[in-house]
């Protein structure tokens, strides 16, 4: 009986086991792969020249400053804005406000919309609507400008598809500053906005920065939002307003991968890019996960 | 007590029928309090009385507390500072405060004292030194930092820094103190350092102190009011609480029977 | 500013000579003191004192009279000051907040008025052909530019209805193009419930495993190996499926098709399991300890209380991470839009291709004309995904808020 139990207890244990270890497997698996496959194609020039030949040779300079170019915008739009939210949700109203629940309950119906819906989003409101108003507007003359697919649509649309991720870390941030400051900030008759510039804020800095990197990381890697609101095939130039399209790692990379017309011959070149796109996104991440886990420290030891 | 006993004090602060409810729970029971300007008032009373939310109601502090709720009047100045068109932050900066566990910025010792004043719009760099060495001599911390204003405000010493966190109330120029147990993490030395600069700091300001050790309230002030149950039990000269109290609470709490 | 200041008291006198320098303009303190408004004696005030109860002291001092330099140095103004800028500042930080629920009303209603011009003739069939038209026009309007394709659009306009969407051939691009969405619904759901069916058990013992039973060294290097492959852009996974996993899935099972529902499924359950995984492990970790402990006390195993205690607390936990993987997995593009060969078969073998929802939108909304029927059919197949998804994450957040909450909190 006892040894019954025993033995069934070590199988439950193994079999749990064979599962985590099933799931870390598939990540070195995936990560070897890309890792093997594209180390020798990744070189100076690769990584400096743009594509040539029907883009079956050359490099992904233009994608790369592309993906630059729309994170960064992004993150200009959205860290202040998700910042400030979180400012509102936790120093401006009562966790269980009505006013609060509404607000979070939005930010979580953003967080679960899937990805391909921005997408259709950002056509349909920035390129079809506000582009569009945006035209009438300023040329009268009917021609289009702002009514096309371009790199300021595609990083507004991703800047509400991350809109939650820096919301969420952020607040997360401002809940490890003490109460203990903001009270002996607030006993010196110094206001709340004062406060939480001086106070409140500095000390959720590592909170707003993993935040934002966070963000640019899932922005990096989200193809669906930008398939149809700024993202091209190929460009001879870079972008040179934000109202000009781009080329982007992760669209790229479907594009060699789906419609190249020689799959085969670009296979290396595909593995790079992989391979360039992943070790971003990873060191964008990997210093997320660095700094929320100092912030965590400090929270313990505060 | 001292030369200004001639002068009959007069009540720089009173509450009136001030009751405070934490949703259900009613946490202050009419409490009709006076608290004598440059006089150092003590509260005493078991944990749980209700004189540390008797102190942040004096200031307004419990604003910032979810599901509180105030009835009655607290006089700041015969001003009623529940009034809806008294401004908090005003208040805040008349009625200083000093918490139980010292809060000291993570800046610099310096920046720790000039926060205040900064932020009320002192820009002169003289006028700002002299303002931080002024109030670090205030809070007899002057001599101990005065070569290491640039150090973090963490490097210090636990009585240092409530010592340093004196100094930055005493920064913004406030008229009244509020003291919520500010030696009650602070080992005997500091404690005694503590108790000396509140003696000292009662020339200039009215001083209200919240203690859970009767020896200090003895040492340290004028007038002592004893806590119990949302309640003021009694409220005399120091002298009279300790030596013949008349209610019987008072006398077993002050002998140690209970508390 | 004395004239502000108004003494509440009754007894008070607003004509209450003002010096203009305090006579004890230093303290003993040493410290300079700003102007004073004196402090005017009150008779009924110091009446009151003296009668009222425990609060105040029986004044042995002459009364009230204030101390000799004492006074205000700082009155209280009566009358908050207009912080313009402290006001200016919340009150944008107040609209700034609201910039996600403006959002998802705006999501919601573009999705949907794209998609709703297809239904202006579901009420009544006879009249269908001129309220499509009509429909159309008024997206003409909106696309100004599409004027060339109107003969063509009226054409494909009289053959739309929206009974037509639960047909069973998605063939937007033809002659006759036919627009039933039921393929593509099958195809979402095929390549979903193969990653859940994978990824769910995967997620859900492997939080088992590093929250109760791994030693430390594990735990520590499984936890953020698996978190990590959350952070895996989605068409890294896609590729990987399409180049690797493809292939060698192949040789395994010997399917025909090199891309399918199956191979899709797998590589989506890739993305899917740290989804169910981290929710999971939350949900284990917040059963109390004296739960556990209780259980250990009786005599149980460590497993035995895994399995029988801890497990079954979370469920609803747990349950909410089987919803929310099965959310993402069913709106996820790039995967499915690599890995299944996009065929939109209405077949129920796993080892064909498939077509999903999303990877429609994808594939083909780079190519429709603005405004018309296969444009709407689009937003449509978006507004279906924004309403599940919807539904899902309210469902999940629902088992999270309350059961788990209610269960843990003894209610």
């Amino acid at each position: 009986m006892m040894r019954a139990k025993n033995l069934l207890g070590k199988a439950v244990v193994t079999f749990t086991g064979a599962c985590a270890f099933v799931a870390v497997a598939a990540v070195v698996w995936i990560m070897g792969t890309i890792v093997w496959g594209g180390h020798r194609s990744i070189t100076w020039a690769f990584l400096t020249q743009a594509p040539s030949n029907g883009m079956t040779e050359g490099g992904i300079f233009p994608a790369i400053v592309g993906t630059f170019m729309l994170v960064l915008i992004m993150s200009l739009v959205g860290v202040p804005v998700g910042t400030i939210t979180a400012v509102y949700l936790s120093e401006y109203v009562d966790r269980q406000s009505k006013v609060a629940q509404i607000i979070r309950f939005a930010v979580n119906t953003l967080a679960g919309i899937p990805a391909i819906v921005f997408g259709l989003f950002g056509l349909g409101f920035f390129v079809n609507f506000t582009g569009k108003g945006m035209d009438h507007l300023f040329s009268p003359t009917g021609t289009l400008h702002w009514a096309q697919p371009n790199i300021l649509w595609a990083s507004l649309t991703l800047a509400l598809l991350t809109l939650p991720v820096v919301i969420v870390s952020v607040e997360e941030a401002i809940k490890t500053v003490p109460r203990d400051l903001r009270e002996a900030s607030l006993a010196l008759g110094v206001t709340k906005w004062q406060t939480i510039w001086r106070v409140v804020l500095p000390n959720s800095m590592g909170g707003i920065l993993t935040g934002a990197i966070l963000a640019v990381s899932r922005g990096a890697g989200e193809v669906a939002p930008i398939l149809f609101t700024g993202a091209a095939y190929f460009l001879p130039h870079l972008p040179k307003s934000v109202s000009d399209q781009f080329m982007e790692l992760g669209y790229h990379l479907y594009i060699m991968t789906t419609q190249s017309t020689d799959v085969e011959k670009t296979l290396p070149i595909q593995y790079a890019t992989t391979l360039v796109l992943l070790m971003l996104t990873f060191a964008l991440n990997f210093s997320a996960i660095f700094m929320r886990y100092r912030l965590r420290k400090r929270r313990v030891f505060a | 007590m001292n030369t200004m006993e001639t002068a009959a004090p007069y009540a720089k602060l009173h509450t009136k029928g001030l009751n405070l409810y934490y949703g259900q729970k009613h946490a202050l029971k009419g409490i009709d309090l006076d608290m004598k300007a440059y006089k150092v008032t003590a509260l005493i009373g078991p944990s749980g009385c209700g004189k540390s939310t008797f102190l942040r109601s004096l200031n307004r502090m419990n604003d910032l507390i979810e599901n509180v709720r105030i009835e009655g009047s607290v006089f700041v100045d015969n001003v009623d500072v529940y009034n809806k068109k008294v401004d908090e932050v005003q208040l805040r900066k008349k009625v200083g405060m000093i918490f139980q566990k010292s809060n000291p910025f993570p800046k610099s010792i310096y920046d720790n004292v000039a926060y205040g004043p900064r932020i009320h719009g002192l820009r002169d760099k003289a006028k700002m030194d002299e303002l931080v060495e002024r109030s670090l001599r205030q809070a007899a911390l002057w001599d101990e930092v005065k070569d290491e204003l640039k150090k973090s405000a963490f490097a210090l010493s636990g009585g240092q820094q409530q010592r340093l966190c004196i100094a930055r109330a005493l920064a913004v120029e406030p008229e009244v103190l509020l003291m919520d147990e500010p030696a009650s993490a602070l080992d005997p030395i500091a404690t005694a350092k503590i108790e000396e600069l509140i003696w000292e700091l009662k020339s200039t300001y009215t001083i209200v102190i919240v203690t859970h050790n009767m020896q200090q309230a003895a040492r340290v002030s004028d007038y002592t009011a004893f806590f119990y149950m949302g309640k003021v039990v009694e409220f005399d000269f120091t002298e009279r609480i300790f030596t013949q109290p008349k209610e019987k609470q008072t006398e077993d709490y002050v002998t140690g029977r209970f508390g | 500013m004395p004239s502000d200041s108004k003494s509440i008291d009754p007894g008070s006198d607003a004509a209450v000579p003002v010096p203009a320098e305090s006579p004890a303009g230093s303290l003993p303190g040493g410290r300079p003191v700003s102007v004073l408004t004196p402090k005017p004696s009150e008779p009924n005030m110091s009446a009151n004192i003296s009668e009222s109860a425990s609060g105040k002291v029986p004044d042995a001092e002459s009364p009230a009279n204030p101390r000799p330099g004492s006074g205000n140095r700082r009155v209280l103004t009566m009358g908050k000051p207009l912080r313009l800028g402290e006001l200016a500042i919340e009150k944008s930080i107040q609209g700034v907040a609201f910039v996600s629920l403006l959002f998802i009303t705006l999501i919601f209603i573009f999705i949907f008025k794209e998609a709703i011009p297809l239904f202006g003739s579901g009420i009544n069939k006879a009249e269908s052909h001129a309220t499509v038209e009509a429909s159309e026009t008024y997206g003409e309007d909106a696309a100004a530019p599409s004027k060339p394709e109107a003969p063509e659009l009226a054409q494909k306009a009289s053959h739309f209805t929206p009974a037509e969407l639960g047909g069973k051939t998605w063939q937007p691009v033809s002659l006759d193009p036919k627009f039933g969405l039921l393929p593509l619904f099958l195809g979402s759901l095929k390549v979903t419930l193969i990653a859940l069916l994978i990824a769910g058990p995967m997620g859900i013992f492997a939080a088992l495993y590093t929250s109760n039973f791994a030693p430390m060294w594990a735990r520590e290097g499984m936890k953020p190996v698996i978190e990590i492959l959350a952070g895996f852009p989605s068409v890294v996974i896609g590729f990987f499926a399409l180049v690797i996993m493809a292939s060698v899935l192949q040789n395994l099972f010997g399917f025909e098709y090199r891309l399918n529902a199956f191979v899709g499924g797998v590589a989506m359950a890739l993305a899917v399991v740290p989804i169910i995984y981290t929710v999971s492990e939350d949900a284990l970790a917040a059963v109390p300890k004296v739960m556990t402990e209780a259980s250990l006390a009786l005599g149980a195993t460590k497993w035995e209380t895994a399995l029988f205690v801890i497990l079954p607390s979370a469920t609803p936990g747990i349950f909410a991470a089987l919803i929310l993987g099965f959310g993402r997995a069913f709106g996820e593009t790039m995967i499915v839009l690599m890995a299944t060969g996009n065929a939109a078969l209405f077949t129920p073998h796993i080892f064909e291709p498939v077509r999903t929802l999303s990877a429609t939108i994808g594939a083909e909304m780079a190519e429709v004309v603005f405004g018309d029927i296969h444009y709407r059919v689009l937003f449509f197949v978006g507004a279906l995904l924004f309403i599940i998804s919807f539904g899902l994450n309210a469902t999940a957040e629902f088992f999270v808020r309350t059961r788990l909450m209610k269960r843990f909190k003894g209610a």
